[in-house]
């Protein structure tokens, strides 16, 4: 049974299509990545998710409810951990997670029982006192995760959970996230950070201008749209070096500024000549999601 | 949901309501004398001032047939800042609303709550002044007492008519208009610094139809020991301000955050 499921999705704005057609089944347990470029829709698909805009088309249903119709009931499940931080400045640490407790409709008591444990979670036992400005980004974030788990959710909604934190920061949100995922909890989660969506993605849709262009595990994806050897050359004559031979050893060239990318199935040959140029240097990697993602989705800015 | 419905009204507004009441109470004696200080330096100020040089006004001294002007007057003022600077603050600087509907909790409810604190904020900005005119001795009838459940209703009309211009407001700098537009001509017009029938006919016709003429009307009254002429009918003009002002604010704010 799914907790959410999405079927044809539409939403314009301006008459421009955001969301176009995308239907999606979330089953409980799993870790779902949306990726994509800025302005791809994911946020959008997010708040029609959540019942905060109605869809133009489509259906959605959230923990076994219709939505937007019974989107609030449904929300009373639900954890959102939004891109933007929206904790209250006005309030300590612990006040933030007992204030959002009586959204909920929480008893008082019952709020107050779970804050030690929430605040352990996130790491921030010896802040409870603290004013929300005195924290860093890596705790304001941690702080948003444990305010989203104030419900004991079973579906949590991420919007770029690791955005804007350093790498320390980063590899701390995605421990709870896993500790989330083996406590039992499903999570939709939204990033552009490729490596994230490796770490902790069973499944994922890449999304752009509305659609979802594939989608399946990291693996699969890697497997079905990309070339399992990757050289990235660049430095002196590259080009010509490019045009000259690599074009004719390689399955796949792109160029992107002064850096060449070869695909290959066989890296040998191109290795063998790339032992004789001297000016060129090389990196020799296996194929990740990056790749696929670019090449899906392109090289061009996206703002 | 159709954005012209009417506004679901249900308690789950309580918890956003306990919300803004427990940011006012860690800087609650600094925000009521602040809000004191105002209305305080225009009835002393005026009051003693040019009351000095006025034989009385309306049958009583000036001071304190200014008092009643300014209880409804600083009454207006605070629910209007509130549903403007403080409800913009929330809605779109701090995304405090964004949270909150991130729970079970609708916009309606959020508007509910902006609302009922608006005027929550306003009674007790109103109750502190009222204090004070009693203390002076500038009202020493009981009927004085009934002003307190007149606090409320000013609270509603005037929160709500701001919370419709916040709903529509881009920046902090658009509140100025509304200032401007409505607000100082309304505290000049609605017989709070001296009476209505003082204006030419023109702007008695418009004095009308503005609802701080009408709340004055109850107020003075009361406070000067009468009981007022026609109250429920300004009540019901107080009235259906507040509910128009509220199903627009409803709507617009519908308009602009559920697209």
């Amino acid at each position: 049974m799914a907790v959410l499921a999405a079927h044809n999705l539409r939403k314009s704005y301006a008459g421009e299509e955001v969301v176009a057609g995308v239907s999606f089944g979330i089953a409980p347990g799993e870790c779902f990545g949306l990726l994509g470029p800025n302005g791809a829709g994911k946020t959008t698909t997010l708040r029609l998710c959540l019942g905060l805009t109605d869809p133009d088309g489509g259906s959605i249903e959230l923990m076994q409810r219709p939505v937007p119709g019974e989107a609030r009931p449904a929300r009373a499940r639900v954890g959102v951990v939004p891109q933007m931080d929206n904790l209250d400045p006005d309030f300590t640490v612990g006040e933030n997670l007992l204030v959002y407790g009586r959204y909920f409709g929480l008893a008082e008591r019952a709020i107050r029982e779970r804050i030690p444990e929430l605040l352990e979670f996130a790491g921030l036992t010896a802040r409870a006192e603290s004013r929300i400005q005195t924290l860093s980004g890596g705790m304001k974030r941690r702080l948003t995760l444990a305010r989203a788990l104030i419900n004991d959710p079973d579906l949590i909604f991420m919007d770029e959970p690791t955005t804007g934190l350093d790498p320390q920061a980063r590899h701390l949100i995605w421990e709870r996230l896993k500790q989330l995922l083996a406590g039992g909890k499903t999570i939709v989660l939204t990033t552009h950070f490729m490596e994230e969506a490796e770490r902790l993605c069973a499944r994922l849709a890449i999304m752009d201008r509305g659609r979802f262009i594939t989608e399946g595990s990291p693996r699969e994806l890697i497997l079905r749209h990309i070339e399992p050897h990757v050289i990235e050359v660049h430095g002196d004559g590259v080009t010509e070096w490019a045009d000259r031979e690599a074009g004719g050893l390689a399955t796949r060239l792109e160029k992107s500024g002064d850096t060449v990318f070869c695909y290959a199935a066989d890296p040998a040959s191109l290795l063998a000549s790339l032992s004789g140029q001297r000016e060129l240097r090389y990196l020799h990697r296996p194929a990740n999601l990056e790749d696929v993602f670019l090449k899906l989705t392109g090289r061009e800015l996206r703002d | 949901m159709h954005i012209f419905a009417p506004p679901s009204m249900s308690l789950r507004f309580v918890p956003v309501w306990r919300r803004n009441l427990l940011v006012w109470r860690k800087l609650a004696i600094p925000s009521i004398l602040g809000n004191l200080a105002d209305p305080l330096i225009y009835v002393l100020g005026l009051g003693y001032g040019l009351g000095s040089m006025l034989p009385e006004v309306g049958g009583v001294p000036y001071i304190a047939f200014l008092a009643a002007g300014m209880v409804c007057s600083s009454t207006m003022n605070s629910a209007t800042f509130e549903a403007m600077y403080s409800a913009f603050s929330r809605m779109h600087v701090q995304r405090t609303w964004d949270a909150i509907m991130n729970a079970p909790v609708d916009l309606d409810d959020v508007v509910l709550a902006e609302l009922a604190w608006a005027a929550s904020k306003s009674v007790l900005s109103g109750v502190a002044i009222l204090a004070v005119v009693w203390l002076l001795g500038l009202s020493g009838s009981v009927l004085s007492l009934w002003v307190i459940a007149l606090l409320p209703l000013i609270g509603l009309t005037f929160g709500a008519l701001a919370l419709a211009v916040t709903a529509m407001a881009r920046s902090y700098d658009f509140f100025m208009y509304y200032f401007t537009l409505l607000i100082t001509p309304m505290n000049l017009l609605c017989g709070v610094f001296f009476p209505v029938e003082q204006l030419p006919a023109a702007f008695q016709a418009i004095a009308v139809f503005l609802p701080l003429t009408h709340a004055v009307a109850i107020a003075r009254p009361l406070l000067l020991g009468r009981i007022p002429p026609d109250a429920v009918l300004h009540a019901l003009v107080l009235l259906a301000y507040a509910a128009a002002g509220f199903y627009a604010a409803t709507v617009l704010f519908r308009r602009r955050l559920l697209k």
